[in-house]
Parts: C-alpha cells; structure tokens; sequence
C-alpha cells in the first residue's frame, strides 16, 4: 500500500523532469556512427569500385535482397555488371557488411529512405554506389590482393614478395 | 402517468413473450432485462421508487448478469437454437397457451369486475421501507440473514481448496 | 436556467465534449510522466488530435464480424454510453443544476453501474471470440464484486446524512466534508470506481498485454468509439461521484462559483485517475478478487457498521 502512494509520487515528479523526446523531423535524432542503415557501396581511395563480386554478401543475406552479377574487366579486375538491394525487403542486420571481403557494402547512418512507390525501394548499383571510401579510409584492396590488375602487375602489392622465377636455377 | 404505465406495461408483455418464443437463449434473456427493466418503471411509476431500483440492481443488475455468465460459458451456439427449434414445435405450445388464456380471462374478468382507478398513489420513500423492514417485519429479515449465512458457509464449503501445493516438486510430501 | 431541457442538453454537450476531450488529456498526461511530449502535432498543444482521432473512426469500416451475433453486437457499446450518461442524471453539479433531484439518487446510480456490465459481457459474448469471452468473463465477476463494496462504502455516506438524496449529501457536508469521517469508504469506492470503469490498474476484462484488447477485441470504427467514450465518460462519473459524496460537491470559498469549484474537484480526480494509470501496474486475475473479497469486502462492511454504531451512539446521547 505504501510502496504504491511511493510509485504515485514519483511518477507525479516526472512532470517536472526534461523530455527524452527528440522532435523528429525538426530537430533530428544523434545516430552513432556504426548504426545500421542506408546500405551503400564504397570506392577505394583510387575512386574505383570496391567490390569484387564475390556473392559473399548475397549468400549471408537472411531474407535474400541482394542480387548481383560479377564481371571483369580486360585486365582481369572483378566487379559487378549489377548490383541490386530490394529495400523493401532487407532487415538492416549488417550480415553483409561483415560478410564483405573488400570492405565494399556498408551501412551508412542513415534511415530516411521511406517511399510511397514500393518499386522505389528497389535500388540499383547507381543509387547504391557513393564516392566515399566509408568507414575504412585508406583500404585498397587490389593494392594488397596479388591479383595482377591494370597498373599493377604480380609483386607488385604491398607487403608482397616479388614472384619467384620457377625457370631460374638460381637461389 | 397513465401512458407511461401503459406503455411499460406493453413492453413487458412483449418482452416476456419473446423470452419464451426466442429460440437463441442469449436473445431470450436480454429479452428477460428488457422486461425486468418495464416492470421497474411500473413499479417506479406505481409509487415504490425504492423497489423499482432494488429491482434494476439486484435482478436486472446482478441476477441476469451471473445467469448471463453461465450461459455464455456453456457455448451456445447456432446448433443449440436448431435444436430448440426442433423441440419446440407449435404442438407443445397448445397446453401452456390454454392455461395462460385462462390466466388472462380470469384477469380481465377480475379488472372488469373491480373498477378501482389506481388514483391517489402514495410514494413509498426507502425511509418508510427501512422501517417497515426492521420493525414489523423484523423477523423476514432474520430469517432471510440466516438463509444467506446458510448459502454463504455452504459456498465456503464446497469452494474450500482441500490442500495447497506451494511447488511441483513438492507435491507428494506431506508437509 | 430552470428549463430541464437546458440542462439536459448542457449536460450532455458539456460530458461529451469533456470525454473527447480527455483523450486529448490523458494521452497529454501520460507522456508528461513518463517524460514525452504526447500528441502536440495537430492544433494547439495538439488538442485537434480529438477531431483527428473522431474522424479517423468515422471514416473506418464499420465491420461486424460474419460469425459475430449482429443484434446483440451492435447492442452491447450503446450500453455502456448509456448507462453512464444515464447516472449522469443525478449529479448534482450546482444548487438548481441537476437533471433530476431524484430522492433515490445514490441507489439510481448504483443500478446504472450494475446494468452496464451489460456492454462488456453482450460485447464479449457476441464477438464469438475466445479473447473477447476472457474479457467478457473477466470483466462481469470483476465489476459484479465490486459493485458490493461499492454500494456498501457508499451507504456509509447514506447513514451519516441520513438520505439517498445527492443534493442533501452535499448539504450536509456543509461543516465537514465527509472523506474525514469516511475516510475508509472514500478509499473503498474510489477503489471499486476505478474497477467498475474497468481502468488502467484494474483493467483486466482489456489487459492488452494478455487478451488482445479484451471484450473489445472485435470492435472497430465508432463502435469501438462508444466503448472507447463510456470509458472516459465512466472515469468523469465516478470523479464526479467522489467529489459528491466525500468533498462536499459544489460546496468551496464563496469567491468562485459553484460550478467551477465541482468542476475544479472533478478535474483533480480525473488527474488522480491518469496518474494512476501513469503508475501502477496491473494486479492478477485472482489477486484482485482475493483482495476484493478478504480486504475491501470486511473493511467496507465494518466502515459500515461502525459508522451506524457511532451515529445511534451520538444520536441517543
């Protein structure tokens, strides 16, 4: 009985606490900078494409929103030829962003993605890809990889040995 | 006063006839309160507001409620009514039709016979009631009070818990 | 003023405007406790989310379930708006201003509140819905015990005054409102009011968190609105009833009218009524019958009886 007048009482004092209250659309809500939102596509320093179309993000996506398909260019570097999130469809669970072996999909702190055309949701590669290297600045990852890609042949890589001569006797 | 009266009267009539012609017993005992409720302002319009609103209370109110309450657990449904339907075929109604015309004849007989205007009505105030209770009829209201403490131990009886398990674990120790 | 049809009709425009009104309120209310801001969008402080909230309902389907019993469904929430308006008849909200002086106010208003557990058992039943029955069940035991201690902390009132008559209720606290000598019946009936209009603390035949919405499961648009209206209405009734029976009703410092002194006590129990629905959690099933019938249902009948004792005592001496 008397723990009931007590929570009474101290609810009746929450008239004068401050507001948690963030007045939305006005006045709009800190996100941290790890929160899972808008899902967006890197570019390495060098502006291009980080992605490398290995399927791995597609494959770990529990409700199956991410299609793509991986092509190369004349010199043998990957990338996808589309690249399609169906919004509609995904959770913001962040599985791809840790699936993702070259740092490429991320997930921006960003949510205000409402449409009133559920087609709409539906975004390709050009409204997914953003000229920013995201949270990894710095990574490159054909630069460590020792793919042997336009400008940069075999050895070439950092921390990279330069290839052994198999032909050569030689120590 | 008069058309009140009447009008009340009528709709308990109704009401009551389609408590025994209603096939769904919901219907038929909503029927029941709305004639409760007519025979409440009669009374009320008779003189004995006090006893029109013990009326609404305790039958209207708690009566009907509780047999409400019953009804609504027993799962009443379609196929129930169909089953009234099927006992209560126009052959049964001959012998209670008979009886109540007599009931009715004997009635109207006894209103034509005895052509008192229910004029000069005195208002019974629940002071007067309350009086009348615990002086000259004292004695109905003890008894009443014994029949009650009666039904209240008997209902302590039967609704008695026989034993307490305070844990599943421990339900086949004697504690 | 001495037209009835006057008051009649500034009683009822008065009371529904007050119910919508109190949607507006509450959900004010509650957010200020629990450290929000409420509906502030529409209108000033957000007091058009009434209209919005009206409209909204108006303009839903109106749907009856196609297993539902259809009378009796679209019966049941007229009852409830009903039967509170109905009690509304014998409040005396000013010398002179009350629909009608009936010399059997009190016992008027306890059949009222008796005939609306009605809406909620007829509204359970004829959704044909299992949820909505548990409400039903729940709600009809609840309200039919809390009806008795009701009525017997109320006749404690009765003896002291000596008359079911609101008016003279209100008379005869003229020296000392009656919460001080009925301060056991005042806690009683507040209690039972709060469980008849089935509110926050002891609404369990709703229990959203158990029985989807309770006996209203089924309900949608403005018949859903009209339980949603008899519950704020029953909230204005039972302050209302309070502040007659144990604050001495329109009585107060002469420097304000009457009026506004009943309505300035019927807000501050309307307030009571919020904060606790702000505060206190709801009790189980059982446990509210237990505590009804082994806690309120002795004390109600020993305020009861004390009362008439130290009345024939001070009446012979």
């Amino acid at each position: 009985m008397f723990s009931l007048l007590r929570s009474m009482w101290l609810i009746f004092l929450h008239m004068f606490h401050k507001r948690d209250t963030y007045q939305y659309p006005e006045q709009k809500a800190p996100l941290p900078a790890r929160w899972r939102g808008r899902i967006a596509l890197t570019r390495d320093p060098d502006g291009e494409e980080r992605c490398v179309g290995c399927y791995l993000c597609a494959a770990a996506c529990p409700v199956d929103c991410i299609s793509l398909q991986a092509t190369e260019d004349e010199h043998g570097r990957r990338y996808p030829e589309f690249f399609r999130i169906n919004f509609s469809r995904c959770i913001f669970c962040g599985f791809c962003e840790e699936a993702c072996p070259t740092y490429a999909i991320q997930l921006l702190p960003d949510f205000e993605m409402a449409e009133y055309n559920r087609q709409n949701l539906v975004y390709e590669k050009h409204d997914l890809l953003i000229n920013s290297q995201g949270k990894y600045p710095g990574y490159n990852y054909y630069k460590i990889a020792g793919l042997a890609i336009h400008n940069k042949d075999k050895g070439d890589a950092q921390h990279e040995e330069p290839p052994v001569d198999i032909k050569s006797l030689l120590p | 006063m008069d058309a009140t009266f009447f009008i009340a009267a009528g709709i308990a009539v109704l009401a009551t006839l389609r408590v025994i012609t209603s096939y769904n017993i919901m219907h038929a005992l909503l029927y029941l309160v709305v004639s409760l409720l007519a025979v409440a302002v009669v009374i009320y319009v008779y003189g004995a507001p006090f006893m029109a609103v013990l009326e609404i209370i305790i039958y209207a109110g708690a009566i009907m409620v509780l047999i409400i309450f019953f009804v609504m657990m027993l799962n009443l449904g379609l196929e129930t009514s169909e089953h009234e339907k099927a006992w209560l075929r126009p052959r049964i109604w001959i012998i209670p039709g008979i009886l109540c015309l007599i009931l009715l004849g004997e009635m109207l007989f006894l209103i034509i016979q005895n052509r008192q205007p229910a004029g000069n009505i005195q208002v019974v105030e629940p002071k007067a009631v309350g009086m009348a209770l615990f002086g000259p009829y004292i004695i109905a209201v003890e008894l009443t009070g014994i029949l009650l403490m009666a039904g209240i131990v008997g209902a302590y009886h039967l609704g008695r818990q026989q034993k307490k398990i305070s844990h599943r674990f421990l339900e086949n120790f004697e504690l | 003023m001495t037209n009835p049809w006057w008051i009649i009709g500034g009683v009822l425009f008065v009371l529904l405007n007050a119910a919508a009104g109190l949607i507006w309120l509450e959900r004010r209310m509650l957010a200020l406790w629990q450290d929000r801001y409420g509906p502030n969008r529409a209108g000033p402080f957000g007091i058009l989310i009434v209209l919005a909230d009206t409209l909204k309902l108006f303009f839903k389907e109106d749907w009856i379930p196609p297993f539902a019993d259809k009378v009796v469904f679209v019966f049941a929430p007229a009852v409830v708006a009903a039967s509170v308006l109905m009690s509304f008849v014998i409040v005396p909200f000013a010398p002179g201003i009350v629909v009608s002086d009936m010399n059997i106010g009190i016992l008027f208003f306890l059949a009222m509140s008796s005939l609306g557990v009605y809406s909620i058992v007829l509204g359970g039943w004829a959704s044909n819905n299992k949820y909505a029955l548990l409400g039903a069940m729940r709600g009809a035991s609840q309200m039919i015990s809390y009806e008795v201690f009701m009525g017997l902390a109320l006749m404690g009132v009765v003896v002291m005054s000596g008359s079911f008559n609101l008016s003279v209720i209100v008379e005869a606290q003229k020296n000392v409102w009656f919460i001080f000598p009925q301060l056991i019946g005042f806690v009683i009936f507040l209690i039972a009011g709060i469980a008849e209009t089935h509110r926050l603390p002891f609404d369990i035949p709703e229990a959203e968190s158990e029985l989807v919405a309770g006996f209203h499961s089924e309900y949608s648009g403005m018949k859903f609105g009209m339980f949603f209206i008899g519950e704020y209405l029953g909230i204005t009734l039972i302050s209302a009833m309070v502040v007659v029976l144990y604050f001495g009703g329109w009585l107060g410092p002469s420097f304000l009218p009457p009026v506004i002194w009943f309505v300035i006590k019927t807000f501050a129990f309307i307030m009571l009524f919020i904060l606790l629905r702000a505060s206190m959690p709801r009790p189980r099933y059982d446990q509210l019958m237990e505590y009804g019938w082994k806690v309120l249902f002795p004390l109600s009948l020993l305020n009861l009886m004390v009362t008439a004792a130290i009345k024939l005592w001070l009446s012979t001496h």
